[in-house]
């Protein structure tokens, strides 16, 4: 009888723990949309920001943003698809992998500050690129590596091996039916990985306030030269992404409407963070029955 | 015949693809290996700098309590001491994670022993998406609910531990709850009906058969956790107050490691002394994250071999 009424508290208290964290995100979301989505407007997602008086935008931080999730993917998708087959299709089983897994492991866990002040040591400073999206895209991509690469070797890993038999079968090298027969049925597997991946790079700063710079410079959005400084295509130039701006909004304080900016940039954030999952979700489902189906 | 003999002893081309091929993903996973090898020397050379250049001793960067390395004491030694730092760093650590726990542990059993059901329904998407709530938007969050929250209940400015705990409470309870759940699944299914079968209910089959032999993996969440709240940079850095003092209680401006180095590296010109103090800062935060992955690992080894 006794066992049995703790049982019932146990479950009730289970019950108002998982209510708790529940209503911890509701109210979470709650409050960044409700105070933030009546100041997103066409004109705040478009024009740029302005110090010391009220009324700017975020529209260069935006594309800012995109565009340093682009470089960052260009440079480390082929990366980590690299290193993602060798890891699951070469590597045996001997110290030099267990160093490789191990150093994975070490980069996954560094924290994102120490990340950017490597990047900031070596490529700001040391290899003269100055705050720049190239050194920021370079950041992010250490710290996006380890995770894509895990990503890349599981979804290989959860390939059939008699896939691979059939590709060796016909006649194809080892590296010839990675690449035309394992790697095509991983995709949808390599694509969810990819498109949480930049769910996260999205909403970075810490790793990019001294890399990619605090600063947006204005953009001159008919001047597609990507060589020009004020072209929003040169990776050389300045380039504050949304993540870092509400960072310095919030800490700098000397924008009048900065609360009201921050909580718009965040629900933006968080609208595009949200897209990322359900784009990740949906193209996953979609090409997994494309391919299944075919 | 000599023809035969070449094509037979020359590597085909399909041969050297695959070299090629293996050669090229050999370079992707070197190239990774190096970064972190890179990473460990260029922040290491910098940060033992302030020891072996600056010549500051190592105890009163460890130990010393007053951070103002451009000023120097009446010793004639600079004031490097960065115990405020550690001791803030460890405290928002442990206080964050000692309230995360229970309730992550809770969330998993919800999800794997109570409503299978409405946690891969609710819980799950909830928890994924706790997860990728930028750290930035947690910190505005704790600056525009819970600093003033903690001003008007306790006084005050706000800023400080508490204000640092919640905000990072809310921040690892999703990495904690996930990988807590994976380790619950771990646990065989018979282990659950055997003990079922011997007429325990199912609070006490969780409590002392389930929990019990979950406890390495449910250790190695909590140690990741707080792997992750030790490095959290931006969002504790806006609600901490960034006073680099001995924290003497939960509601005043304190500092972490994090958040000084947010705050500092900037402001300050390479190879001096105030400079090279913020990266011995940053060794001190690498070496931690090393730490916990040596925990991590030995707990799964202990956790291993036991079942």
């Amino acid at each position: 009888m006794n066992a049995k009424k703790v049982d019932k508290f146990a479950t009730g208290v289970l019950y108002g723990i998982a209510s708790i964290i529940v209503l911890i995100l509701a109210s979470l979301l709650a409050f960044i949309l409700i105070r933030g989505i009546p100041h997103i407007s066409w004109h705040f997602l478009t024009s740029p920001s302005k110090t010391f008086e009220a009324g700017g935008g975020i529209g260069i931080q935006l594309f800012n943003s995109f565009y340093l999730l682009f470089i960052t993917m260009v440079i480390s998708i082929p990366i980590s698809l690299g290193a993602g087959i060798y890891l699951s299709e070469y590597a045996k089983k001997n110290w030099v992998t267990g160093i490789i897994r191990t150093s994975i492991e070490i980069l996954s866990s560094l924290p994102s500050v120490v990340v950017g002040l490597f990047g900031f040591l070596i490529f700001v400073l040391q290899a003269g690129l100055g705050f720049s999206i190239i050194s920021g895209a370079l950041a992010l991509t250490f710290f996006n590596l380890p995770l894509l690469t895990r990503n890349v070797e599981e979804s290989l890993r959860a390939v059939h091996f008699t896939q691979r038999e059939a590709g060796l079968a016909l006649g194809l090298s080892r590296w010839e039916t990675v690449i035309k027969v394992v790697v095509p049925e991983a995709l949808p597997g390599i694509l969810t990985g990819v498109i949480l991946g930049a769910g996260r790079i999205f909403g970075e700063a810490a790793a990019l306030i001294y890399t990619a710079g605090q600063s947006a410079p204005a953009l001159d959005f008919t001047n597609w030269n990507p060589l020009s400084i004020s072209s929003p295509l040169n990776i050389f130039r300045q380039a504050e992404t949304l993540a870092v701006h509400i960072w310095k909004v919030n800490s700098e304080g000397n924008m009048p409407d900065g609360a009201a900016v921050s909580a718009g940039a965040s629900a933006v954030l968080i609208l595009a963070v949200l897209l990322f999952n359900f784009l990740a979700r949906f193209i996953g489902k979609r090409i997994h029955k494309k391919m299944t189906s075919a | 015949m000599e023809d035969i003999r070449d094509s037979l002893t020359r590597k085909s081309k399909k041969a050297k693809l695959e070299q090629i091929g293996k050669g090229i993903s050999f370079l992707c996973i070197s190239f990774i290996v190096l970064v972190v090898i890179a990473i460990f020397y260029f922040v290491a050379s910098k940060g033992l700098a302030t020891f072996f250049k600056d010549g500051a001793s190592v105890s009163d960067f460890l130990f010393g309590t007053k951070w103002n390395p451009s000023s120097v004491s009446e010793k004639g030694t600079p004031l490097i001491g960065a115990l405020p730092m550690i001791t803030g760093s460890f405290v928002v650590t442990f206080l964050s994670a000692l309230i995360a726990t229970p309730f992550a542990i809770g969330a998993a059993v919800f999800m794997t022993e109570i409503s299978p059901k409405l946690g891969t329904k609710i819980l799950q998407p909830v928890i994924e998406l706790l997860v990728g709530i930028p750290s930035v938007v947690y910190g505005f969050i704790g600056l525009s609910i819970i600093v003033p929250a903690v001003r008007s209940v306790f006084g005050g400015s706000g800023f400080g531990i508490l204000a640092g705990t919640f905000v990072l409470f809310v921040m690892i309870l999703p990495t904690v709850t996930s990988m807590t759940v994976d380790a619950l699944k771990a646990v065989p299914r018979y282990y659950r009906e055997a003990s079922l079968a011997l007429g325990a209910t199912r609070w006490q089959t969780i409590y002392k058969v389930v929990l019990r032999a979950a406890i390495p993996g449910i250790l190695t969440s909590v140690v990741f956790g707080m792997a992750r709240a030790f490095g959290e940079a931006l969002a504790i850095q806006m609600v901490i107050g960034n006073a680099a003092l001995m924290p003497h209680n939960l509601t005043t401006p304190a500092s972490t490691l994090t958040s000084v180095l947010t705050m500092g590296i900037g402001n300050t010109i390479m190879g001096t002394l105030e400079n090279n103090v913020l990266w011995s800062l940053a060794l001190l935060l690498l070496l931690m994250s090393l730490l916990f992955n040596i925990v991590i690992r030995m707990i799964g080894k202990k956790g291993a071999m036991k079942a």
